[in-house]
């Protein structure tokens, strides 16, 4: 492989690796609250991707206007579902929440298939982000070049509301312990419909500029990228922002360079996050960047 | 005593003279949804041995389904039927030649899958609840990619078509009535009893010597076992299967059948299957283009299955316990129904 081609997958593992990270946040934020696998959030990403078309195409708003629209929805519904699915169940047991999980990921899908058809649809083309950029003889679209950059100026703004704001705070303390976070009054269900709006924006930009860089829209879309992204977040350390963000960047430099090296494993792309989350698991349980938790009888 | 040993002998005979006439009497469309069920209630129990007996969430049974459908397919297939498959790539040749009769290969695709459980167990075990869970999806997963890629073993993407349609009424339907009795019988040994220690407090169950990772392989073991043969069930009554059919939407389905039924209750399990499968074709006119005085909409694909995922999610909302909770039929619950004044005395068992 010649200097040029590896430059070319460096940028698109980076950029795989952003969109990974930013919907990986989504789940540790989640789980390290509520100790529950949001399978919905693949879903949410594949929302906010929908909301983009249609504001685009539908309610012809400019596209700068129309991703607001839609990362602000994206936001709002994933309150909504936190509220609808999750709340009810705040007392019950694990395995009840985790079906609930697996329902509302269902009923989003399909109810996804019915209202914007089965067909996929491609994503318009906007002139910023779709020019071809040259440097030398890499070639690439100025999108894979935009995404590491938003994702390293949202991720700084993630980290400021989680460690320096009040909101933060409470976060913080509802995620260590929900109880003793309520004594200190600390209004939880505040806290946690507010990490579900933070994930689920996190989940829109992310389903935004991954339609831009592959730029096809199916109901089904979020599966895959959903599950791969909690991978990485458990690769990291579930709980824990900066373990999410290293978790997908590993993952996407895993699947770009795999491919790009061994080519002739092509077929088992979809696999490796699987095997890479086994290997973790056996390996160290709590993640990379995760504390060791011991369970108290 | 006596009396409920009679009934349920009448009962089975009435049953078995019913099965027996389905093939004659009914249609193919309703024979094959019977069978549908049969099939769903061997899934459906075999589920419930790990998530409402044992507590282990295991989404990972699509996988298991997809090895016993690939085993017994590939086991009791002619030479002929194989190189008819086989056109992209030829099939490794210890595979050829290779023709079992028709039971013999399905022993053996609950064999395979039931081992493939045990070495995915090895690893995945050691972990807890929504860990499990994950780990046994992406098993399943890695399952699903082998197969697509494996060409001269399973001929990948393209699948197998003509599988000989073994899964009569009669077949499926005893092989049904087994895995009740056989799990009716596990339940209520030690084994069962060391399953549910093990479900309701894992710690206090190692505490009082039950060895915990040996009774959790041998639940995952059954459980898979089961999936493997309903699995090739399912292929021996579609005669063919891909890949694609086994993702996580086939678990889904039987997530679904388990947690309306019950988690933890054999009876729940038969009822759901019955319910969901019928359902699920009497719903299929929602996918279908309508006419409704006049106005002509569009099918609506998916809409069945938004029907269904509103059904499971109302059901972990409203009602946990879903049809049966962790009750049993038992003749004395049913007579309880109708004489009131005993009904709290007797009651079904758990």
């Amino acid at each position: 492989m010649d200097i040029a081609t590896f430059f070319q997958q460096l940028t698109n593992a980076l950029s795989l690796g952003s969109l990974y990270a930013l919907i990986a946040i989504g789940y540790t934020m989640v789980y390290g609250i509520l100790r529950l696998i949001n399978f919905a959030h693949g879903d949410v990403f594949m929302l906010g991707a929908y909301f983009a078309f249609y504001a685009i195409t539908a309610f012809a708003m400019p596209w700068g206007v129309a991703f607001i629209v839609a990362i602000g929805l994206t936001g709002v519904f994933g309150m909504g579902l936190e509220r609808l699915a999750y709340r009810p169940l705040r007392d019950s047991p694990k395995i009840s929440v985790m079906i609930s999980a697996i329902g509302a990921s269902f009923l989003i899908e399909n109810v996804g298939i019915v209202l914007f058809g089965g067909r996929p649809k491609s994503f318009p083309s906007i002139a910023l982000f779709d020019t071809v950029v040259r440097f030398g003889s890499i070639s690439m679209l100025s999108v894979s070049l935009f995404i590491p950059v938003i994702t390293v100026v949202i991720l700084g703004i993630l980290l400021w509301i989680v460690n320096k704001t009040k909101t933060g705070l409470a976060m913080r303390a509802v995620s260590t312990d929900l109880d003793a976070a309520r004594l200190m009054a600390i209004d939880v269900n505040r806290t946690i419909s507010l990490t579900f709006g933070i994930g689920s924006i996190l989940a829109g930009i992310g389903g935004i500029m991954w339609t831009m860089k592959y730029p096809q829209l199916n109901p089904l879309m979020g599966i895959m990228p959903g599950l791969k992204c909690f991978i990485a977040a458990v690769i990291g350390g579930i709980g824990n922002i900066q373990g999410a963000v290293l978790g997908g960047f590993l993952l996407g430099f895993i699947e770009i360079m795999i491919v790009a090296f061994l080519p002739e494993l092509t077929g088992y792309r979809d696999a490796f996050a699987f095997v890479l989350l086994i290997v973790v698991l056996l390996a160290k349980p709590d993640g990379l960047l995760g504390k060791n938790q011991t369970v108290k009888v | 005593m006596k009396r409920n040993t009679i009934l349920t002998i009448i009962a089975l005979a009435i049953f078995a003279a019913a099965i027996l006439l389905a093939d004659s009497t009914l249609g193919r469309f309703t024979v094959r949804i019977l069978n549908l069920s049969g099939i769903y209630i061997i899934l459906a129990l075999s589920l419930n041995l790990l998530n409402g007996f044992t507590g282990l969430f295991s989404l990972g049974h699509a996988g298991f389904m997809a090895v016993g459908a690939y085993v017994s397919a590939l086991l009791t297939m002619s030479p002929a039927q194989k190189e008819m498959n086989f056109f992209l790539a030829p099939i490794v040749t210890v595979l050829r030649d290779v023709q079992l009769p028709f039971p013999l290969a399905l022993i053996a695709a609950g064999a395979v899958a039931g081992l493939v459980a045990v070495i995915i167990g090895v690893p995945a075990l050691r972990l807890r609840d929504d860990y499990l869970a994950i780990a046994t999806l992406g098993f399943a997963e890695i399952i699903r990619v082998l197969i697509t890629n494996a060409q001269t073993l399973t001929n990948g993407a393209q699948g197998l078509k003509g599988i000989t349609k073994y899964s009569t009424t009669t077949v499926v339907w005893i092989c049904a009535i087994l895995a009740v009795i056989f799990m009716l019988a596990l339940v209520r040994s030690s084994y069962g009893r060391t399953m549910k220690a093990v479900r309701d407090d894992e710690i206090a169950a190692e505490a009082m010597g039950v060895n915990v990772f040996k009774v959790k392989s041998t639940s995952f073991f059954i459980s898979s076992f089961m999936a493997g043969i309903g699995g090739a069930l399912l292929g021996h009554l579609i005669t063919t299967i891909d890949p694609k059919m086994f993702t996580l939407m086939l678990t889904f389905n039987i997530l679904l059948i388990v947690v309306l039924g019950g988690n933890g209750s054999i009876t729940g399990s038969v009822l759901g299957a019955l319910i969901v499968t019928i359902l699920m074709e009497a719903l299929r006119f929602l996918d279908m283009p309508m006419n409704i005085l006049f106005i002509k909409t569009e099918g609506l694909p998916g809409l069945r299955m938004v029907i269904f995922s509103i059904l499971l999610m109302a059901v972990v909302l409203y009602r946990q316990r879903g049809l049966m909770g962790n009750k049993e039929f038992s003749w004395d619950g049913f007579f309880g129904l109708f004489s009131r004044k005993d009904k709290a005395a007797k009651g079904g068992r758990a």
